[in-house]
């Protein structure tokens, strides 16, 4: 016994041995996160349309996510002929590599594996938007032309909504006065969370944040992209299998990511009543994953050119007063203090 | 965003006579796009794409197939193929006496077959020149409101789930009308044993009497489905997302309407104030007093207000009418012996009725023998495809989708 825990011992003092077991241990609890949060999603939603939604499949069908993914590894790899095949059979991989790869920037704990990048905020941003390629390589591959419709809206929506996204980002930047995120959630101890002080500015950048994030993971009411009853299922038709499997896990991860970033910009992260750590963390990720759902089996969507006005218009310029604003309000209470 | 259409404000619109009509002068005389146009002729050609949608398309209501000249996303012509249901109705109705032919037209506008029998019936009893007594007359009319709503349930909920998606808003409005429909369907079931292709009536009269009770349960249904009517309202009406939507969308010049033979609720969104029910009353309708709702806007926003307040009128009918049916047999012939017993008299004969969708007419030829000669449906859905040449002109594909979910087109009629 003690044989294996001096072995384990070992492999724990050599640092890149750690990280992989980190790392391995990260991204399978992220990807159950992810798996178990489309199962809560199809209960919720089929208690919000009156019907049970899964049940068969283990207590209340939660096994039956896992059921869903052994069918789509058993189906046929099918490439239609007409692709562009070796950019086609790519893209899957690429999709949940980018939305993973997020995740080594965000920390879920204050001394976590997550590198503590001093321009954490950035790169997450930045890496999340990398989903843009993926995307629009699998619209273009697909040679369908509904795909291609699908991955033109998805360019033009993921780039749009880019800039209020960075620039709400910015707010609690401002505040803080630092990029790192664990500074930031710093910076919102003792119930300072920067969605409620200072009041006003923080609430409304986290509404932008929100929405933003919404439209860059192409969810409803922003969901122009797949808008399956328009596009078939947009840059997504023809996947199929594991394939599409990929994609759709990519898009609850990204969720879920994106949510984990909110709650750190603006809900302070680990903190909470009772001791901080990891808990809050994760209650506050998937609190705001679930109102994600929520209003997804809520509403209907915008057609695309009401969506790039609606940015373009409103979510702009508010972007850029908030982050007036909150320049404003660190000057002065710097001043203050 | 998209402000309120000035004319869905409760002020009177300018009117204008055209041909002794009074029609809203805002969408009277629209300019027509040319649905002949030859693609090379189009300005930007080298950005033309042509796009088929459907026959397998979500949101085609079945296997439309709507082939879109689009310039990005834009479309420049569109062109509608149908016949991809296309079962030979007329034909085999040709081949079948009365008794044996209502089965088949309620396969053909199967979101509401009753109105689709009547409109048979009622053929043959003008060519026969029987006048189904009293109580069959009043059955009737109630059955064809309960189908009217619950037809104008299916229609919203697909119509917002064109907006919203299956996996979304819209798929809840679309499970939540169907909770009301399905109360609908329990009365049709109760009274004659289906929940879909009833085979309810039958030439001079009804082939099911009420079973007990069933007064009040249609008076306690239609007090359920008033209420939620009102949710409804709540979720669609002011919403900014809806209207933002439909408002102002796919408008409908009236004269091109009236053009193009549509009819119900896509005819009276358009300022046309016309209803069999009340024009050329047939069944019990001449006995209450039918109020029909007409709309000025002519877009896709109008033909939903227009489509709930049928419902609502559709629940007053039924309610007027169920409280009092006169007693009396619900037939005016013996059950005939066998099927060819009923020989129709030589003639011909066309009848129209108000369908959830417009005006279904039968239009018969006899030559004497047990079969008609000639058997023409004049299907509503079909008028209705007809306009998307026009109205799909200058929309993207979102709003194609929503312009035709509006028309509240039904396949299985369009193609027969």
């Amino acid at each position: 016994m003690s044989r294996v825990l001096d072995a384990l011992r070992m492999i724990w003092e050599i640092g890149w041995l750690r990280g992989l077991v980190v790392g391995f241990v990260t991204l399978t609890v992220v990807m159950l996160i992810a798996a178990f949060t489309i199962w809560f999603e199809r209960k919720w939603s089929g208690r919000m349309q009156n019907r049970p939604g899964p049940t068969e499949r283990g207590y209340g069908g939660w096994l039956q996510i896992f059921a869903d993914f052994f069918k789509l590894l058993q189906k046929e790899n099918l490439t239609p002929t007409a692709t562009d095949r070796r950019l086609f059979d790519f893209v899957p991989p690429i999709v949940v590599f980018v939305v993973l790869s997020s995740l080594a920037v965000v920390p879920y704990v204050p001394q976590g594996p997550a590198a503590d990048a001093s321009v954490g905020v950035l790169l997450a941003l930045a890496i999340s938007s990398l989903m843009v390629f993926p995307v629009w390589a699998a619209g273009w591959s697909s040679n369908n032309k509904w795909a291609l419709l699908g991955a033109m809206r998805a360019v033009a929506q993921s780039i749009s909504y880019e800039i209020p996204l960075v620039l709400s980002a910015l707010v609690p930047v401002i505040l803080a006065g630092s990029f790192r995120l664990t500074e930031i959630v710093g910076a919102q101890a003792d119930w300072h969370w920067f969605a409620f002080w200072p009041p006003g500015p923080g609430l409304a950048a986290f509404v932008l944040f929100y929405l933003s994030s919404l439209a860059e993971a192409n969810r409803i009411p922003f969901d122009i992209p797949e808008a399956e009853s328009e596009l078939v299922a947009g840059a997504t038709t023809e996947y199929g299998g594991m394939k599409f499997g990929m994609f759709y896990l990519g898009e609850y991860v990204h969720t879920f990511v994106a949510s984990s970033l909110a709650a750190l910009l603006f809900f302070g992260g680990w903190e909470g009543p009772g001791p901080d750590g990891l808990h809050w963390m994760l209650a506050k990720a998937l609190i705001l994953t679930a109102s994600v759902i929520h209003v997804r089996w809520t509403l209907v969507r915008y057609r695309s050119d009401q969506l790039l006005r609606l940015c373009w218009t409103y979510f702009v310029p508010a972007a850029l007063v908030l982050v007036f604003a909150a320049g404003l309000w660190r000057i002065l209470a710097g001043g203050l203090a | 965003m998209v402000d309120a259409h000035p004319s869905h404000e409760p002020v009177a619109p300018a009117l204008v006579e055209v041909s002794g009509l009074s029609l809203p002068a805002a969408i009277t005389h629209l300019p027509r796009p040319d649905p002949y146009l030859n693609v090379e002729d189009y300005e930007p050609e080298a950005d033309a794409m042509a796009l088929n949608m459907g026959p397998q398309h979500p949101s085609t209501h079945g296997v439309l197939r709507l082939k879109l000249f689009l310039d990005g996303e834009i479309c420049f012509k569109a062109v509608p193929y149908v016949g991809y249901l296309h079962r030979g109705v007329e034909k085999l109705l040709e081949n079948r006496t009365a008794i044996q032919s209502v089965p088949y037209v309620d396969k053909n506008d199967y979101v509401s077959p009753l109105t689709g029998e009547l409109a048979l019936v009622m053929a043959y009893e003008a060519l026969l020149d029987v006048e189904p007594p009293p109580r069959a007359q009043v059955l009737r009319t109630i059955l064809m409101e309960l189908q009217r709503i619950a037809s104008h349930h299916l229609w919203l909920g697909t119509f917002c789930l064109d907006m919203g998606g299956a996996l979304g808003g819209g798929s809840s409005v679309f499970l939540y009308n169907f909770r009301e429909r399905e109360l609908i369907l329990d009365l049709l079931e109760a009274l004659t044993g289906q929940r879909m292709h009833y085979n309810a009536l039958m030439v001079g009269g009804n082939r099911h009497d009420v079973p007990p009770g069933w007064e009040e349960k249609v008076l306690a249904t239609m007090d359920r489905v008033e209420d939620r009517l009102a949710e409804y309202e709540a979720m669609t009406v002011d919403n900014h997302i809806f209207r933002s939507r439909t408002v102002g969308v796919g408008v409908l010049d009236p004269l091109l309407a009236l053009e193009a033979g549509a009819g119900g609720a896509n005819l009276r969104a358009s300022g046309v104030d016309h209803d069999l029910r009340r024009d050329a009353p047939y069944a019990a309708y001449g006995q209450v007093d039918v109020r029909i709702p007409v709309e000025t806007a002519g877009d896709c926003y109008a033909r939903f207000l227009v489509r709930i307040a049928e419902m609502r009128e559709a629940i007053r009918i039924v309610r007027l009418l169920v409280s009092g049916i006169p007693e009396g047999p619900i037939g005016a012939l013996k059950p005939p012996r066998h099927v060819n017993a009923v020989k129709l008299p030589p003639g011909e004969v066309y009848v129209g009725i108000e369908s959830p969708r417009g005006e279904l007419g039968t239009y018969l030829i006899s030559d004497g023998s047990p079969i008609p000669v000639r058997v023409k449906i004049r299907p509503p859905s079909l008028h209705a495809v007809s306009l998307l040449p026009y109205l799909c002109v200058g929309a993207t594909v979102s709003d194609i989708v929503v312009i035709l979910g509006s028309l509240d087109p039904i396949l299985g009629e369009v193609d027969r």
